[in-house]
């Protein structure tokens, strides 16, 4: 049984983290929950039975009356069953904690302390219901189709000595076929960038070739020299419509190859970003400016200027849509459309920043600089994680869609398996290519890594770097033309405004815990006056000489005085009551300290 | 070594022929749904302005009275049926669907004054100013036969409501006095009086079938037990009550509509002080009725407009008008919670929709559950400042609009004249009234 052997290596069930971004050994083929059951007796897996028993615990508070009312009966039944058999598996089957945890959104409401029955009955309903989704998703999960990539070394064998041609040998025929090279020698070196859905690819050579292709099929659908430096090449929100910065301005172009607009808002470009949900083409000038582009109706959201020199460092947080910007003082600063500075201003390493790059979930930040190092951040906490010496340091670093990490060192391309939880030494991958790395990308849901070099493109097979099962609504790599259309409307129709985005995405699901005066300002500005505020006291005019100036300020201190003598009442009526209540206290205690206990006799 | 490499067949992903649907594989992981908050808020944010943009209430006016609508009533047994009585007498019987008048008869001399259906849905009576009752048959008369009532009672004096008991051939009409009265005899069964008062309305208890309520002149709500001889307690209020209505799910609390613009949801056991003062309307309220559910009801007032209120909200939640409508006499809220029917001073009676932005007809499937989707994302994302701004904001005529400035105007100024007695006044010498303890002026046993 080789899948034994697996099982016992499997990472622990109580990290999260490491089950996501860990590229999994094979997985045994499908067992039922009660095969594993019955089996445990004579392959005793430890840690499946652990699991399922932690998930029957949990289970079983959650519905504990429900529990304790289906027990009773499953008593009776017992009894009145003529056979004597009984369900073997009663209830519902269970489900396993860290599944569970995978689709947890929240923790738990806090109990209110007043008693508010409404509030308190809506509230529990609502977790109730979320309850249920949480545990349907997990079941869900059980019925996808695909499992991730993996590549494993035999005894005293390397991953990392594996050579690309023996992974495409060792694969079917359609996965072989996608690790290819492209020789393009006369513009190169290249910028690669995939589309959403992974099947498109778009390629810009830094002497104006720009071409995008079908890579799967490897049909070419338009392939243009813009007779222009280039510098970056993006996909918009589908495989239609692309924005090249070249020489001078930002282009856009569609797949066909013609230009649709010219953008001279958007000067001297050097990276660019695109915020699928938002809608927003962010990009970074050599002049230090950072812009952003609502491509849905063509308008510029903000020019933040940076003040930090020429920008050529850039990488997006796909979890809140922060922008990162790397910069040659060994800054990484963080940056949204709303704020004229940024949002955060981290000191990374000693000598500049190479490049950086963010995981899909927005955990983790991997930068590599000047100084040879490559260094992990918990972006949440802004803490550094895991310091590497890279003996060359790292001029590309991209994250795959399961958290392997490639880094590209001159013309060697090494992908690396969690760094971030475990002290890496090997990597998992490596591999030499044509020329110096000038750009690289993995593909989303492919095993595949798209790597542009100054002698052209490579397109390599990473095992476990893509997620194998796609979510048909979000980004589906198969869909047609007309399907295609129905998301774009979708998709636009939730556009997200660019004033929500903030450091943190659920901000706007949280409970408003807006202050008193907060509320009040609001109201302020609604009504135009403020409703609370204490009228000025404007004398009124008297007649027969009796408005003189002494005696309006005579009145005027009047009602002053009055006021005053008010505020003092009131402290005075406060300390009052605290000084009765501090009293009362005082009593308490020594009526309890008079009281004779017990035990006092033992006492010395 | 040991390889995987994802490669997938497109044949699990793409449909087979031109005439499948799509494929549309799922993957409910939430780490490859970014944003889910932002975009659900979007969503609601698109729900609600198309609520807005979808909202159109008014469905068909039924007109064919030559005098203003001064009752209604809906048929027991028959959705689609109403009955109309209007100020010349006459009593009109409507087939809702086919926005048609099937039968007219000229009931009364005088006003209609109220009218209901008898609980079997097979006759109906109507009380008019010439002092009588009268029960008529659902059905029309056969060709030839002369238009008669089944029964006339002569009563002594002008009768201004009537009611019918649930379940028992009993019914209820008021007037000088409030008489409960056997269908088969021509005499009152027993007579409630309290004082010398004329009586409005009357309306039996939903559920505690005994138990009757009625407004009187004298600005007081009474209480009845059909078993008892005298009336069980009345509230005197500071202004007179036009109809009660009771909830029909918690037939605890009746709703009733005063003259001083509001309405007053009270307990019945608890007459002290009402349970919820729903305000809004900028002229007496005439008529109130709860829709099936008792989570709503609907009220008609004399400013020309129709307000629907959620029972324990104090302002309503949606208001209805159109540039014809006058004085709105009387409102029902239809058996089916969908519809609601109004008569008006103009002689018409007008057909809205109770949730303005509802579809009407068949659903599929897909649409239902769109909808469904988008009420729970509305009513997640309620209070979020923009989103409520949308979803509160309703066309008012401009008088009514500056009518209601002018009221707030009013009581904004009243609250600052009283609280500037109550500086300038001895401390404890002139306590807070709450908005709801001010309308009750006393309980009588």
């Amino acid at each position: 049984m080789k899948s034994k052997t697996y099982t016992t290596k499997m990472a622990s069930p109580g990290d999260p983290s490491v089950n996501v971004s860990h590229v999994e050994e094979k997985k045994k083929p499908p067992v039922r929950y009660w095969q594993e059951q019955e089996k445990d007796e004579e392959k005793h897996d430890n840690k499946n039975e652990e699991e399922t028993e932690e998930a029957v615990q949990q289970e079983n508070k959650h519905t504990r009356k429900a529990k304790k009312r289906r027990q009773t009966d499953d008593v009776t039944n017992e009894k009145k069953v003529v056979s004597g058999k009984s369900d073997p598996f009663p209830g519902p089957a269970p489900i396993s904690k860290n599944r569970l945890q995978k689709f947890s959104r929240k923790g738990q409401t806090q109990k209110l302390h007043r008693q508010r029955l409404k509030l308190k009955e809506m509230i529990t309903r609502s977790e109730e219901a979320s309850e249920m989704a949480q545990k349907q998703a997990a079941r869900f999960d059980l019925l996808l189709p695909e499992e991730a990539g993996f590549l494993e070394g035999d005894e005293d064998e390397d991953t990392c000595m594996i050579s690309q041609e023996d992974i495409a040998d060792a694969v079917d025929i359609t996965a072989g076929t996608k690790y290819f090279n492209l020789k393009l020698t006369q513009f190169g070196p290249y910028r690669v960038d995939y589309s959403r859905t992974g099947r498109h690819l778009l390629l810009g050579g830094s002497r104006g070739h720009v071409a995008c292709v079908d890579w799967q099929t490897k049909q070419l659908m338009c392939e243009i020299n813009v007779m222009e430096s280039v510098k970056d090449v993006k996909w918009l929100h589908s495989e239609n419509m692309f924005a090249v910065a070249q020489k001078k301005w930002l282009y856009i172009y569609d797949s066909n190859g013609i230009e649709l607009h010219c953008i001279r808002q958007f000067n001297d470009v050097l990276r660019m970003q695109f915020l699928p949900y938002h809608f927003l083409l962010a990009t970074a000038s050599a002049t230090s400016f950072l812009q952003y582009l609502d491509v849905s109706v063509g308008k510029e959201v903000a020019a933040i200027c940076t003040k930090t020199g020429r920008l050529d460092v850039m990488c997006q947080n796909p979890h809140n849509a922060i922008i990162h910007l790397g910069h040659p003082n060994g800054t990484v600063t963080l940056w949204s459309p709303n704020q004229k500075e940024p949002l955060v201003r981290m000191l990374c390493h000693q000598g500049g920043v190479r490049s950086v790059a963010v995981d899909k979930t927005g955990t983790y930040m991997v930068t590599s600089g000047l100084d040879k190092k490559m260094k992990v951040f918990d972006i949440r906490a802004f803490k550094p994680l895991k310091s590497y010496v890279l003996p060359a340091g790292a001029s590309c670093l991209s994250l795959s869609q399961r958290g392997l990490l490639s880094a590209a060192t001159g013309d060697v391309i090494q992908v690396y398996r969690d760094v971030w939880s475990t002290p890496v030494s090997k990597p998992y991958i490596a591999h030499r290519v044509l020329g110096t790395v000038w750009g690289q990308q993995f593909c989303p849901f492919e095993d595949v890594l798209g790597v542009g070099h100054g002698d052209g493109f490579t397109s390599m097979l990473i095992p476990g770097a893509g997620e194998p099962n796609f979510d048909g609504l979000d980004s589906n790599p198969y869909r047609s033309a007309k399907q295609r259309q129905e998301w774009e409307v979708k998709a636009l129709l939730e556009k997200i405004q660019p004033e929500l985005i903030s450091l943190d995405p659920t901000a706007l699901g949280q409970v408003d815990g807006a202050t008193f005066e907060q509320r009040h300002q609001d109201r302020v500005q609604a009504l135009g006056f403020d409703p609370l505020a204490k009228e000025k006291f404007v004398p009124r005019f008297k007649k027969k000489g009796r408005s003189s100036a002494g005696s309006i300020e005579r009145r005027k201190k009047q009602v002053a005085n009055e006021d005053q003598r008010d505020v003092i009442r009131k402290t005075v009526e406060d300390k009052m009551k605290m000084e009765e209540e501090r009293k009362r206290v005082e009593e308490k205690k020594s009526k309890l300290s008079g009281q004779k206990s017990a035990l006092d006799r033992f006492r010395k | 070594m040991k390889v995987k490499v994802l490669s997938r067949n497109p044949d699990d992903y793409v449909r087979e022929t031109k005439h499948d649907i799509q494929r549309v594989p799922r993957n409910y992981d939430p780490s490859l749904h970014p944003f889910e908050v932002s975009r659900e808020y979007t969503r609601a944010l698109n729900a609600t302005k198309l609520e807005r943009v979808f909202a159109k209430p008014f469905l068909a006016s039924l007109d064919g009275h030559r005098d203003g609508v001064n009752c209604m009533a809906k048929h027991t047994k028959s959705l689609s049926t109403l009955l109309s009585g209007s100020c010349d007498g006459q009593v009109k019987v409507w087939n809702l669907t086919k926005h048609e008048c099937v039968r007219t008869l000229q009931a009364h001399e005088g006003f209609v004054r109220g009218m209901v259906v008898r609980y079997c849905g097979t006759s109906f009576f109507t009380v008019g100013d010439d002092k009588t009752i009268k029960q008529w048959k659902m059905e029309a008369p056969g060709y030839g036969e002369e238009e008669e009532p089944l029964n006339t009672v002569l009563g002594k004096t002008v009768f201004t409501g009537i009611d019918h008991h649930q379940k028992t051939g009993v019914f209820a009409t008021c007037g000088q006095q409030v008489d409960i009265w056997d269908e088969q005899r021509s005499s009152p069964v027993r007579s409630f009086t309290w004082g010398v008062d004329s009586f409005s309305s009357v309306r039996f208890n939903p559920v505690e079938t005994n138990l009757l309520g009625s407004c009187a002149s004298d600005r007081s709500i009474v209480l009845y037990d059909m078993r008892e001889a005298t009336p069980l307690k009345k509230v005197i209020m500071t202004m007179k009550t036009n109809t009660i209505c009771w909830n029909p799910m918690e037939a605890y609390y009746f709703t009733c509509a005063n003259e001083d613009y509001n309405l007053y949801t009270y307990d019945m056991r608890f007459l002290e002080k009402p349970v919820m003062v729903h305000m809004d309307h900028v002229s007496a309220v005439l008529d109130v009725d709860y829709s099936p559910t008792g989570q709503e009801f609907v009220s008609a007032s004399f400013d020309r407009t129709i307000r629907i209120f959620p029972k324990d909200a104090g302002h309503s939640r949606e208001v209805y008008h159109t540039k014809r409508m006058q004085h709105v006499i009387c409102i029902k809220w239809s058996a089916d919670n969908k519809y609601i029917l109004s008569g008006s001073d103009e002689m018409n009676i007008r057909l809205w929709k109770a949730n303005a932005a509802e579809k009407l007809g068949v659903l599929s499937s897909r649409e239902k559950e769109a909808t469904n989707y988008n009420q729970k994302l509305k009513e997640k994302f309620q209070h979020h400042p923009q989103i409520r701004r949308i979803a509160r904001h309703r066309h008012l005529p401009k008088s009514i609009f500056h009518q209601k400035n002018e009221l707030r105007a009013m009581k904004e100024a009243r609250r600052r004249k009283e609280r500037n007695v109550r500086k300038h006044s001895k401390p404890g010498s002139v306590p807070v009234v709450s908005e709801k303890e001010k309308s009750v002026v006393a309980v009588v046993k």
